[in-house]
């Protein structure tokens, strides 16, 4: 061991990370390494909360494998008083419970972190550069647990405890979490567990002196904030878009997302008097039938949806060309994983870019929101359900695993303030008036029909919808004027979408000569990496951070004002960037450079700096 | 149906002529089983009163799948992709559950590429009627045995099929259905009768009506031939169907006839024929298939039904009106609701 004095106080305000000896505030990252099964996420979430609690901001990744019981599984917080909360490639404390793993995380940590261990596994002597506390948790856990089988799970909030005094992390907000954690109704539990973080707080008090130089100390700016998953959040904007019909098949990482709105559905959305539900779910047999049943129910009127992730994506294909072409309604959320073929099912990608945009067969295009965090999962899918239904067309969300199943620090999600958009549908008394209408008319000039819904009572108001060549008046056709008339107006369609899609979001920074756009989760890798730029290397860069396709006219206005831009990808292929081929022109495609990330985990600001500057050095 | 110019168009109950309830002009072949089985349909919902708007028909990739163009121009069609319109009927039924749902398929659609969703169709008793147009041919790409060829039976080219025929309505008694029936497009009487007490029930009905493609498989050594069905046609019992509205005292003789009540008042009457059948026993009707499978005959009527099995949009709770007309109050939950979720995640 070698920094085995006390630290020096230091003032909080210090900045960046310190030579040994120093203390560190409000700016590191935990990773704790269990075996999947042990039940070490709820200990893991307390810790996160208390944190967050304490005013910090904070985030947590949770790196599992595709298994229910037994593999290594590791818990990431990230505690950054700047709000920085990108994944921190550098672990500065390791907790180190899975025996399978200790070996190769210790040897993995950069000199100086710290490693709280399981006694048995004797970690010290792989290396003599880091901060050692050894902890013989089975025999700290028995005098707290009495009940032997509950032990595995108990001993978790051990570390708990331990961190709690190395870190100096408030225990009333431990106390605080772990009973929100449990709720009312598992008290009992709740107390066994407190114990036992009790029980760690003890142990490190009289045994293990502090050595390394992190501290948690509060903060304030957490206040008002939620603690939420993006699979959480965005089931929630489904059920304030008004969402009548969900279909969907399970596949992680986006099953957790129909089982929140299932909850939710459940409280808020049956009859208060009847007890009956304004809605629908149905786990189907697979996702053709999930993605069927969701175009049979926007063909029908419904605010109808699907979630799934890659490889649900890629049996849906064909209907998703049926609704694009024969303009049905329906709203399918991405909630991408590692591909291709069943990859890394429990890692993170942006893998389906390219794919979505144009998925099925012939000429297809389709909008794709880009969610960045709980806020935009809930505003956006409001949005995908009123741009499905004024556009007459299927509209993706494509969010990742990270967004998706991880938790994230949230402002308030704030109550949708416009009505519900439901677009061009005549009901009997407009056909009366009118008397009748032709389905694939462009009557307003901007590429969209009008359609009726089956069951409207009028003479006049049935059509027929088929995915073969048809009319204005939707009659069956093979004739190539009707055909290119048809598809020209559905491109025209698009553009008149473009103008309803979220705005970018963007920072130009004074005198920047290069620019970086991402979209989703690469903002946070991608603003961290922009300050990394700055202050590191003096290179000042600006951002734009997608938040839809088709793309804003803003991005093509942004690449004119910089030198080079470095478009950042969560795939090998740089799909973003290939999206972007397609759309800009050619001064715009000259000036783009790629960074990319595929390693499944979520990206990181120096991964993205580190490929910037080695590009910018070789000019 | 026969009428001189003088007089006006007959109409039914609900004061409509035939025009509403046909369709555009078939462009199937002459002769084709399934243009004799539009018509029936086109019979039935006139005679039923059925107002055509109140129709949603449905269908997958096929011969048969276009045919819901060629009926009923007055409600709503879908042709959508190849063996999954049972997943595109089960969300308009979603959205509305009012909806009356008519699939019309084949036998490479409902037995091939969309068994898997044919199965969970059934599984769920999804209250529609399902109409399988059974040739054991792919017709639309020109005479490929489908996974309803009888083991032995051979095509044009006199290829023999190798393997065991899937019997849908097998499937529908075993996996839920709640009404399975048998026949044959060119048995006028039964067919007619059977379509309409398939509209009446609540709950799925699935039809496999034998329909000789007149193209690709009506000939020696087809075992859905016009030939083949005259002669193995083996009817359970004489169907007649008294709809809720007709005027008429229902009078039959016990032991000769069965007597059964349907969902919205209709009666069937199932009359006897060599012997006694009960379609409300599942585990007979099983047998009585296999058992004339093994003899090679093909037995026609209504084999199963079950009247107060609970339906897929019963299981589900819905409320009266369809989700798809809720207005914007009774599916957007109060700002209040709102902040009491944000409020537990802090």
């Amino acid at each position: 061991m070698q920094a085995s004095h006390q630290p020096p106080p230091m003032p909080a305000e210090q900045p960046q990370r310190l030579p040994r000896g120093g203390r560190i505030v409000n700016d590191f990252s935990i990773q704790v390494a269990t075996v999947n099964g042990s039940g070490s996420q709820t200990a893991n979430l307390v810790l996160m909360r208390s944190i967050f609690q304490m005013g910090v901001p904070v985030s947590g990744k949770n790196l599992f494998p595709s298994n229910i019981q037994g593999l290594p599984t590791w818990f990431t917080i990230r505690a950054n008083r700047d709000g920085y909360i990108a994944r921190k490639k550098e672990i500065d404390f390791l907790v180190a419970m899975n025996p399978e793993s200790a070996r190769e995380d210790v040897l993995a940590l950069p000199p100086g972190a710290a490693v709280l261990y399981d006694e048995p596994l004797q970690l010290t002597g792989l290396r003599s550069d880091l901060h050692y506390y050894a902890a013989p948790f089975d025999r700290l856990v028995a005098p707290v647990c009495p009940e032997a089988k509950l032990r595995k799970l108990v001993r978790n909030m051990i570390y708990v405890g331990i961190l709690a005094e190395l870190l100096g992390i408030d225990p009333e907000q431990i106390r605080k979490a772990l009973y929100k954690q449990f709720g009312e109704r598992k008290k009992k539990a709740a107390d066994l567990n407190w114990g036992a973080v009790q029980a760690g707080i003890d142990y490190a008090r009289s045994n293990l002196p502090k050595t390394d130089p992190y501290f948690i100390e509060p903060m304030d700016r957490t206040a008002g904030k939620l603690v939420i998953e993006g699979n959480t959040a965005a089931a929630l904007g489904c059920m304030f878009a008004g969402m009548t019909v969900c279909t969907w098949y399970p596949i992680t990482p986006s099953s957790s997302l129909a089982e929140a709105l299932m909850a939710f559905m459940e409280r808020f959305r049956r009859d208060p008097e009847t007890g009956k539900a304004t809605y629908a779910i149905v786990q189907a047999e697979d996702e053709l039938a999930s993605i069927g049943m969701a175009v049979g129910a926007g063909w029908a009127g419904a605010r109808a949806m699907t979630c799934t992730s890659g490889p649900g994506i890629s049996l849906m294909s064909e209907f998703v060309g049926l609704a694009y072409f024969a303009e049905i309604p329906v709203v399918i959320i991405d909630v991408q994983r590692v591909g291709p073929s069943t990859g890394l099912p429990t890692r993170t990608m942006q893998g389906d870019t390219l794919k979505n945009a144009v998925l099925s067969h012939g000429d297809t295009r389709h909008p794709i929101l880009f969610p960045s965090c709980p806020e935009e999962c809930f505003t956006m899918a409001i949005d995908a359900f009123d741009l499905a239904e004024q556009f007459q067309t299927p509209v993706f969300i494509n969010m990742d695993l990270d967004l998706g199943m991880n938790l994230w620090m949230s402002d308030p999600l704030p109550y949708p303030d416009k009505p519900m958009q439901r677009g061009k549908v005549l009901t009997a008394e407009d056909l009366e008036r009118l008397g009748g209408f032709a389905r694939y008319r462009d009557v307003d000039g901007d590429g969209v029909g009008w359609r009726t819904l089956p069951g409207t009572p009028h003479p006049k108001a049935a059509y027929f919808t088929r995915g073969t060549g048809h009319t204005e008046q939707a009659t069956y056709s093979e004739k190539p004027e009707d055909w290119i008339r048809n598809i020209d107006r559905i491109a025209r369609k698009f553009e008149t979408l473009r103008k309803h899609l979220p705005p970018p979001a963007q920072f130009l920074a004074a005198g920047a000569r290069i620019g970086l756009v991402g979209a989703g989760t690469s903002r946070y890798a991608m603003e961290e990496s922009r300050d990394q730029l700055s202050r590191e290397a003096g290179i000042e860069a600006s951002w734009m951070r997608l938040t839809a396709y088709p793309f804003p006219p803003e991005l093509e206005a942004f690449i004119e004002q910089h030198e080079r831009v470095y478009v950042i990808d969560q795939n090998r292929d740089a799909q973003l960037l290939g999206l972007m081929r397609l759309d800009l022109p050619a001064h715009c495609i000259a000036k783009l450079r790629s960074v990319r990330y595929y390693g499944g985990l979520p990206l990181d600001a120096r991964t993205v700096t580190e490929q910037i500057l080695a590009q910018e050095v070789q000019g | 149906m026969s009428s001189t110019p003088a007089t006006p168009p007959k109409v039914n109950r609900i004061g409509l002529d035939l025009a509403p309830y046909r369709g555009s002009k078939t462009t199937l072949c002459a002769g084709c089983g399934h243009n004799a089985i539009t018509e029936r349909l086109i019979e039935a919902y006139w005679e039923l009163g059925i107002e055509p708007w109140s129709v949603a028909k449905l269908s997958g990739i096929g011969c048969s799948s276009k045919t819901p163009a060629y009926f009923l121009n007055q409600a709503h069609g879908f042709n959508g992709v190849h063996g999954r319109a049972p997943t595109t009927a089960t969300g308009a039924l979603l959205a509305n559950h009012r909806l009356r749902a008519v699939v019309v398929s084949g036998d490479g659609d409902t037995a091939s590429i969309g068994i898997g969703h044919f199965v969970h169709m059934l599984r769920r008793n999804v209250p529609l009627v399902y109409i399988v147009e059974n040739n054991g041919v792919y017709g639309l790409t020109k005479g490929q045995f489908s996974a309803t060829a009888d083991l032995g039976a051979k095509l044009k080219s006199g290829a023999v099929n190798p393997l065991h025929p899937i019997d849908v309505c097998l499937l529908g008694i075993e996996l839920g259905a709640s009404f399975v029936a048998r026949s044959f497009s060119g048995d006028k009487r039964q067919l007619s009768a059977i379509l309409k007490a398939a509209i009446a029930h609540n709950g799925l009905a699935v039809i496999d009506v034998i329909s000789p493609c007149v193209t690709f498989n009506d000939h020696e050594g087809s075992t859905k031939s016009y030939a083949y069905m005259k002669d193995h046609d083996e009817p359970l019992h004489e169907v007649d169907f008294i709809p809720f509205f007709a005027d008429i005292e229902v009078d039959y003789e016990e032991g000769e006839s069965r007597m059964v009540e349907l969902h919205d008042g209709s009666k069937l009457l199932l009359h006897k024929l060599e012997r006694d059948y009960d379609p409300s026993n599942r585990i007979h009707a099983l047998e009585v298939l296999h058992e004339a499978a093994r003899r090679g005959e093909v037995l026609t009527g209504i084999i199963y039904l079950e009247t107060n099995r609970p339906t897929f949009t019963e299981i589900l709770g819905l409320c009266d009106e369809p989700l798809a007309l809720l207005p914007q109050e009774r599916v957007r939950p109060p700002r209040e609701a709102l902040e009491q979720i944000n409020e537990e995640f802090r």
